[in-house]
């Protein structure tokens, strides 16, 4: 069954812009292959610069590139990490990357929504924990949701989880959505797609 | 004591007795707590000897991902139980993700002197 988490964008209208890549974590070890999320995720910041409504001669301009190419680096990067850490390895699934743009006339100087998603599949004992925290980071104020899992990484000696998706609602104003769908029953094989929505 | 140094491809982690300063250097996007523990454990060394000043000069640090910044934030909540070491850390506006996300870590550990230039 498909279920539908946050805010998600379910199709875009064909002339938008955009870009898509296609990653295959089986074929090297996700260490080997781990560096190559950041060199992603800047290369796709550089790709998207150029979307960008920039006046030249505006001397805000170049400031405001760098700090939109900061942000989408950060957000592919953290959506990529994610993704190749979690796709079931068993399913031979390839992670599907894609990002869209659109320009918002309404919003003033010419801002432009940056939509980053990526697919992969998750283990089937994995999806209700978490689709639990999902409702639970939903639900919750972000910032206080976002001291109490440092807090309890610190007290259970663990790696604090969720804090990739807290930044990126917390430092960088994003609005994140889920889309779990099922791929094939025999084997069980589900796919979540892991959207942000981004305006530079 | 000498210079320790910690250091890969991308990134530098140096820390310097004389003044008790970690300088962090480059793109740290390391696989999580596992991958950071050779500079948590640094970190936590540092804080066991219980300077009057700790500093972590992030100001060349042009990339870290969440997990750094999990790593980051479990060091300084963690000072909360040391008292006496005035935790100061240094960032730079120059760096996209130090303007967004450094002042979180003043949650954690409110008498953290943040000097963002």
């Amino acid at each position: 069954m498909q279920k539908v988490f946050g805010d998600y964008i379910e199709e875009f209208p064909p002339e938008l812009d955009s870009l898509e890549m296609i990653f295959s974590p089986t074929a090297h070890s996700i260490r080997k292959r781990w560096s190559n999320n950041r060199l992603s995720a800047q290369f796709i910041a550089d790709y998207c610069s150029t979307f960008l409504p920039v006046d030249d001669d505006n001397p805000d301009g170049d400031r405001r590139i760098k700090e939109s190419k900061g942000s989408i680096t950060y957000i592919a990067n953290e959506l990529l990490e994610n993704a190749m850490k979690f796709n079931d390895r068993e399913s031979k699934f390839k992670v599907k990357f894609c990002i869209y743009f659109i320009e918002d006339i309404e919003l003033e100087n010419g801002s432009v929504t940056v939509v980053l998603f990526v697919t992969n599949t998750v283990n089937p004992q994995g999806i209700d924990k978490f689709q639990a925290f999902l409702t639970q980071l939903l639900a919750s104020d972000p910032e206080e949701l976002y001291v109490t899992q440092v807090e309890k990484s610190l007290e259970e000696d663990s790696e604090a989880s969720g804090l990739g998706f807290l930044t990126m609602i917390n430092d960088y104003s994003a609005k994140l959505g889920w889309k779990f769908e099922p791929l094939s029953t025999e084997p069980q094989i589900h796919t979540v797609t892991t959207m942000a929505q981004l305006t530079v | 004591m000498a210079i320790e140094e910690i250091k890969d491809k991308d990134y530098t982690v140096q820390y310097d007795p004389e003044s008790s300063t970690v300088d962090f250097i480059g793109l740290l996007s390391l696989g999580g707590p596992k991958e950071y523990a050779p500079i948590t454990d640094l970190l936590n060394k540092i804080a066991d000897s219980k300077p009057e000043q700790m500093t972590l000069n992030l100001r060349k640090l042009e990339f870290l991902n969440s997990s750094g910044i999990s790593m980051l934030s479990k060091f300084v909540l963690g000072l909360r139980k040391k008292k006496g070491i005035q935790l100061v850390v240094l960032g730079s506006n120059e760096i996209p993700w130090q303007g967004k996300s450094l002042k979180n870590l003043q949650k954690f550990l409110p008498s953290l002197k943040l000097e963002i230039e």
